[in-house]
């Protein structure tokens, strides 16, 4: 039985957290981290779950202790936000090449500098090619079910990779929103037990984790890695079709809004893909063919899906609320348009960068990038490629 | 359940190499021979050797048995040639060419 | 989206506006609405201005951007008036709902220009009465659910005891002062 209820991104994320109850928690517990520790710490401080909670120095530590945790056998993870995530940098390579499932709940906002606290997407843009599953949020509901999938797609037999639960800090995370919660037993039978093959605490087995491989393995080990992510996407599948089951939310790699008769697409990730829904509503009362594709799973990059699904469109706007500093736009600008080539699309493609430090951003901002695209299609050019959104010259 | 190391040679494809390269199992390290990486090995002397066993613990590749409360001959498949035995030893009953 | 209201709060760090629009999300929440209630984060110290928004909606609620037009508009800290542009694309239609200690006739020349209703309440003088300190964020809450006509009188402090009951567990002393000063917001309020 579905519970309603109100609950901003950071509570709802919390008590997913609490529903699945795993067995090792550790987390840095002052800035850049957030709510979600804070609440955890309180159910494990009122005995609703039987985790092992450790406060720690620093994030560097706490994804170590984390990765150490998950070898030993246990269901671990962490939470953290913006610079935190940055100081992790060298663990989350340790943890998706050592194949560990192990979760964190990322909270997405700016990296300093200048000094700022609020949303964009530069932290986990910035571990994008860490070999972490990334996968993103709309609004509080789709971080808190995506937090209840997680572990059913990174201990899968086919992947044992790291996976990042991401939602867009202050707008999602600290939003209170409506939300359905599933019932406690349903969560925890829906994530089941972890039962690893091998850990290290395994007294009948003990083994070797993290070796040295020289050049003659390295690579090998590398593709070895990559078959892990390759991979993802039927698990990511598999297991929404299950939940979708249980909660009656259908997810996929992506969700493709008002696209099939579209000409006109925007791609982006996270909560303004919310505004971008209302503002194709408006456009499309005046008969205006506006679509929209959300990234859910960003790594690894359902590259061919996303083509597939963008095939019928004559412009794209692919939106990055991060910078790349290729003086070619940001990393999804990259990962779509590469997709398009792949694909020997047609359609214009041109790349914004917007919401960069909490940067508000309205439907009519929204409105404005689809009368771009309308030009862009009239005047058969797509123009400069390489866009701001909304900035003051 | 174990690894089995005799498929991870480096002729092996990516494909056997095990997830994350964990290596499951106790002692597999003895399928290694290290040995070979050494130019210069411990000669043990043993009519100078009081059986102290000072030596044995030091060695950082379990290359000195005891058997019966008494050390036995030098295992040099997987002695590196450190040196460190003939540093421990107080009765001149290891010796090395250049470690003193 | 028809019956959307929405509404923007302007408050001082330390003066609870925030919290008052969390706690607007939830009583509003609990009459089957949807709802959204966000604070803006500026420099996150005490006297700093800071905004919070509330859209209360009978259908799902997508956009995630601040609000620029909004049907009510309340100010916590009287000083703001000058400070911010508060009525800032406030529909006409709307209203603004300001502590202070002023009469309304004094207040509206302050207001540049803004042609909607103008209500006013002395928070202060609740506050101190009812709980003896200077908590403007309670009984802003009550005269904004009355004016935006959120909700009926009783629904609203029957939610309200119960939210306090949750919120206030540690502390059951601080909710009859609480309770009381809604209850004298809802007819301080003009």
């Amino acid at each position: 039985m579905a519970k309603r209820d109100r609950l901003s991104g950071n509570e709802a994320v919390a008590i997913a957290l609490r529903q699945i109850n795993p067995d090792v928690f550790p987390a840095f517990p002052i800035t850049p981290s957030t709510e979600i520790p804070q609440y955890f710490a309180s159910f494990v401080a009122n005995g609703l779950v039987d985790t092992e909670f450790i406060p720690v120095e620093s994030e560097h530590s706490s994804m170590s202790a984390a990765i150490g945790a998950s070898a030993a056998g246990a269901r671990s993870l962490t939470a953290t936000s913006s610079c935190g995530l940055a100081y992790m940098w060298e663990e989350l390579y340790i943890a998706a090449s050592n194949r560990l499932p192990l979760a964190l709940a990322l909270v997405n906002r700016a990296l300093s500098g200048p000094i700022n606290i609020n949303c964009d997407h530069s932290d986990s843009m910035g571990a994008r090619d860490a070999g972490w599953i990334q996968i993103y949020a709309e609004n509080n509901q789709e971080a808190y079910d995506n937090m209840v999938q997680a572990y059913r797609i990174s201990e899968h037999k086919d992947v044992r990779l790291p996976i990042m639960i991401c939602q867009d800090g202050f707008i999602t995370s600290h939003a209170v929103e409506n939300i359905e919660l599933l019932e406690d037993e349903e969560v925890k039978n829906f994530v089941g037990e972890y039962c690893p093959e091998n850990y290290l605490l395994n007294p009948e087995c003990p083994m070797a984790v993290g070796p040295y491989s020289i050049t003659d393995y390295y690579m090998e080990a590398k593709r070895n890695q990559a078959e892990g992510m390759k991979n993802v996407k039927q698990v990511v599948l598999d297991v929404a079709k299950e939940f979708a089951q249980l909660s009656g939310r259908e997810y996929g790699l992506f969700e493709a809004y008002r696209l099939e008769d579209a000409d006109r697409a925007v791609v982006m990730i996270g909560s303004a893909a919310g505004t971008t829904k209302d503002a194709i509503d408006r456009l499309r009362e005046n008969g205006e063919k506006v679509g929209l594709l959300k990234i859910r799973l960003y790594r690894p990059f359902p590259a061919e899906e996303i083509a597939k699904a963008l095939s019928g469109v004559k412009a794209v706007a692919v939106m990055d609320r991060a910078e790349g500093y290729s003086n070619q736009g940001g990393p999804l600008g990259a990962d779509v348009m590469a997709a398009l080539f792949r694909a020997r699309s047609n359609a214009f493609a041109v790349n914004y960068i917007y919401g960069l430090g909490g940067r508000d951003v309205r439907v009519e901002d929204m409105e404005g990038v689809f009368a771009d695209l309308k030009q862009i299609i009239e005047d058969g050019d797509a123009g400069e490629t390489y866009r701001y959104l909304g900035i003051r010259e | 359940m174990a690894t089995d190391i005799s498929k991870l040679g480096v002729k092996a494809s990516w494909k056997d190499l095990t997830e994350g390269m964990v290596i499951a199992g106790a002692g597999t390290a003895k399928a290694f021979k290290t040995g070979e990486w050494s130019s210069v090995k411990p000669e043990f002397i043993e009519e100078n050797c009081k059986q102290c066993l000072l030596c044995t613990p030091v060695c950082p590749d379990s290359c000195i048995p005891v058997k019966d409360g008494k050390r036995g001959a030098f295992d040099y498949e997987h002695c590196k040639g450190c040196g460190i035995c003939v540093k421990a030893c107080p009765f001149d009953a290891i010796r090395m060419e250049g470690v003193k | 989206m028809s019956n959307l209201t929405e509404i923007r709060w302007h408050g001082r760090g330390g003066q609870g506006a925030k919290t008052a629009a969390l706690l607007l999300a939830d009583v509003a929440f609990q009459t089957g609405k949807y709802v959204q209630g966000f604070p803006e984060y500026g420099p996150e110290r005490m006297g700093a201005p800071i905004t919070a928004y509330n859209r209360i909606s009978d259908t799902v609620i997508r956009v995630h951007s601040n609000i620029y037009n909004p049907q009510y508009v309340v100010v916590v800290d009287e000083s703001l008036l000058e400070a911010v542009d508060v009525t800032s694309g406030l529909k006409k239609d709307g209203a603004i709902l300001v502590n202070t200690q002023r009469t309304k006739e004094e207040i509206i020349p302050h207001l540049r220009g803004y042609e909607g209703k103008v209500y006013i309440i002395d928070a202060h003088k609740v506050s101190l009465a009812t709980m003896g300190k200077y908590f403007p964020n309670t009984p802003m809450l009550a005269a904004i659910v009355k004016v935006a006509g959120i909700m009926e009188e009783e629904t609203f402090l029957r939610e309200m005891r119960a939210s306090f009951n949750h919120k206030f567990a540690g502390k059951p002393e601080v909710i009859d002062g609480n309770m009381q000063a809604l209850k004298m917001a809802f007819q301080e309020v003009q």
